[in-house]
């Protein structure tokens, strides 16, 4: 991936929000490398809120199952955790809002 | 539904509301904290450094509130804000301290809207233009380092206000600093052009530690920071200057706040009795 | 609701779409990794993406103010709300992106004026009794929208709804408080409330869309669980909810149709000017240019900063592997 036409890479985010609790994923944002991912994880999905854990992850190492292992349509997106499309063309006709 | 239920559980652990930035649920810092000045605590002292101090947070706070929709990027604007934030904070319960203890009695905002650029006694580096990125993260990285060390010192102050304050103060501003810090790293390492524009902010901001080692001498501390940091950035640190008595301090400003404060202060003065 | 059955196909294998329609049929979220038909990705990043947008453009409006709000808890709030509105956009592009979509290429064709924001941003804000009129009604309006789409059959579009409407709350509640605390003051404070509450309400009415009989495709989103409600139903709502609240306030909104009918059970109200809304998203609004410009040189100026941080990222990474080799 070249970052200069995409921005900075994909992270998801996990965030433990009290002790006891499993790791949950939150979501996802973009930063350049990992401690930028773990800042901006604490500002977006924790505002600071001292004592809670954070995990980042690049996106793209994170291999995932497919829900149907028998669809051969997920065999050769089995190891992404979204089926990224190279491109959607997205129309860009006038919506209603 | 179960996958409801998986993401109600993390917002159930957040139910104190801590984690928004306004709402319910605030944590006072000042809970539970004598609000009487204890015996030997010099009142006109004490308001005058909360006052200085609240002013440097205001300032500041309103510097951050500029970048508002024009940050590098959407996660940037978050981080800037949540600084800024902090930094208002600070200010307001500085300036209600100052009230308490300079017999006024006035409130905060009696302070931050109804004073003249030459009643407020920031230093001058708060209120210089945002410049470019760079120039506004060496801003921080030097404001953050200097007050944060301040501030531990404060943690200890005789009037427990005021060290209660600091105390909450500093795990904000060891962020900042991070923040920061992290922020002239990647700029110095970073491109050419980011390397050039980091060096010219830095060499614009080292010339006021002047007036901040007058204001308050941080002994190294800051120095120690931007050793470490200009070291780790691949950039050149010019000679620091000695302490020279501080301009802000004194109330001398630069052509610059006088605008600053005529934005900050138009509507609270266009209709002196209202509430708001 | 006229259309009848499932959305057609795009030529799915009948299994997959099969197995689609009954997740939606039996309300279950489709999750990102999950077959669904390209129409249905392509009308999710398109609502995606604009309503992102509109979280990021209308951060503008109400940003104006930061720096000029008469009080520092009015400041810190504002400050707060705006941040908020960078943390939903944020929320809503990670959502988009799960579908293929990337926040680089979204933020282009926002730019380009390729595509849209909530007509609602374009209007200027003329003092500060906006900031509390935009709460009130905008975040109303939107609470109205959002609520149901924390419903939405899309998992990752539902759940950052959930996150959002919990904010919208207290902005909503801000603003209303604002213009409460306003009325209560001086003459010179309740004409501005009157006055941001006549610019503001038709434009407000306006962000539910187009009548139902002239929204093309809400019916087939309604089919897919996209969208729960339709504009018309959600206008009402709107309507209903927020008649009882200006009694309160003390404030006159400016419909002189609108009126309680005993008969329906819900309040008459007059028809906005659809020929405005339609100028305003064709951009021709009051603000549309200085909207996009000013996002456009957020993200220009940027470009150095952002380039800077991927340079120093490759530089690391490159330094660790040679430290590692040594």
């Amino acid at each position: 991936m070249t970052s200069d036409k995409h921005g900075w890479p994909l992270y998801e985010v996990f965030v433990r929000g009290k002790r006891g609790l499993n790791h949950v994923h939150v979501g996802s944002l973009h930063a350049a490398d990992d401690t930028m991912a773990l800042t901006h994880a604490r500002d977006l999905y924790t505002r600071r809120n001292e004592g809670v854990s954070i995990w980042v992850v690049r996106s793209e190492h994170i291999a995932a199952s497919t829900r149907d292992e028998k669809d051969p349509f997920f065999a050769p997106s089995a190891d992404k955790v979204y089926r990224h499309p190279t491109f959607y063309d997205i129309p860009d006709d006038v919506p209603h809002i | 539904m179960s996958d409801d239920h998986v993401y109600m559980s993390l917002a159930e652990g957040h139910e104190d509301n801590a984690r928004w930035a306004y709402g319910t649920g605030f944590e006072d810092p000042l809970h539970g904290v004598s609000t009487a000045v204890p015996d030997g605590v010099d009142r006109a002292e004490l308001a005058e450094l909360c006052l200085a101090l609240a002013d440097d947070a205001l300032v500041s706070a309103q510097r951050l509130g500029e970048w508002t929709t024009r940050a590098p990027e959407l996660e940037e604007e978050v981080a800037l804000a949540n600084i800024g934030l902090d930094l208002l904070g600070q200010a307001r319960l500085l300036y209600a301290r100052c009230g308490q203890v300079d017999g006024t009695g006035r409130g905060e905002d009696a302070y931050a809207y109804f004073r003249d650029a030459d009643d407020f006694r920031n230093v001058t580096l708060a209120e210089l233009p945002n410049g470019d990125f760079a120039f506004s993260m060496a801003r921080l990285l030097v404001l953050a380092s200097w007050r944060l060390a301040h501030f531990e010192l404060l943690a200890g102050s005789a009037d427990p206000v005021l060290a209660a304050i600091a105390a909450k103060g500093v795990k904000e501003l060891t962020y900042h600093r991070q923040y920061a810090a992290e922020w002239v790293v990647r700029l110095g390492d970073g491109t050419e052009e980011s390397h050039r524009r980091m060096q010219a902010g830095l060499d614009q901001v080292v010339p006021c530690l002047a007036e901040l080692s007058a204001a308050h001498d941080a002994g190294e501390a800051v120095l120690a920071v931007l050793a470490q940091v200009t070291e780790a950035a691949g950039l050149s640190l010019a000679d620091v200057p000695a302490a020279a008595a501080g301009a802000g301090r004194r109330g001398e400003h630069t052509e610059h706040l006088a605008p600053l404060l005529a934005e900050l202060q138009s509507v609270a003065r266009a209709h002196p009795e209202a509430t708001w | 609701m006229t259309q009848a059955g499932p959305p057609s196909a795009d030529d799915a294998p009948p299994e997959l779409q099969k197995h689609f329609d009954d997740t939606i049929a039996r309300d279950q979220r489709i999750e990102p990794r999950d077959w669904m038909p390209d129409g249905y990705r392509r009308t999710l990043i398109r609502q995606v993406a604009q309503h992102a947008h509109s979280e990021i453009i209308g951060m503008q409006p109400e940003g104006e103010w930061i720096t000029r709000a008469p009080s520092l808890r009015r400041k810190a709030i504002l400050f707060a709300k705006v941040q908020d509105e960078a943390g939903h956009g944020l929320y809503l592009y990670s959502a988009a992106e799960t579908l293929g979509a990337e926040r680089a290429d979204l933020t282009e064709r926002l730019i380009e004026g390729r595509q849209k924001y909530s007509s609602i941003f374009n209007y200027p804000t003329l003092s500060f009794a906006d900031v509390g009129v935009i709460g009130w009604f905008v975040d109303g309006a939107a609470i109205c929208n959002q609520v149901p789409l924390c419903r939405s059959s899309y998992g990752p579009y539902a759940r950052a709804m959930v996150r959002i409407c919990k904010e919208e709350s207290f902005h909503q509640r801000q603003g209303y408080e604002l213009l409460m605390t306003m009325m209560r003051g001086t003459d010179a404070q309740r004409e501005m409330v009157q006055d941001a509450v006549n610019r503001w309400w038709w434009p407000s009415l306006m962000m539910f869309g187009p009548p139902d009989d002239s929204s093309p495709n809400s019916a087939r989103s309604m089919a897919w669980k996209i969208k729960r409600h339709s504009n018309d139903e959600l206008r009402q709502r709107f309507v209903d909810m927020t008649v009882p609240q200006a009694e309160k306030l003390g404030v006159t909104l400016p419909d002189p149709e609108l009126r309680w009918n005993e008969e329906r059970g819900r309040h008459d109200f007059g028809t906005p000017d659809w020929d405005e809304l339609m100028r305003v998203i064709k951009g021709d609004g009051p603000c549309n240019t200085e909207r996009i410009e000013r996002r456009r040189a957020a993200h220009e100026e940027g470009a150095w900063v952002r380039e800077a941080a991927t340079a120093h990222a490759a530089k690391q990474a490159a330094r660790a592997k040679k430290g590692a080799a040594a």
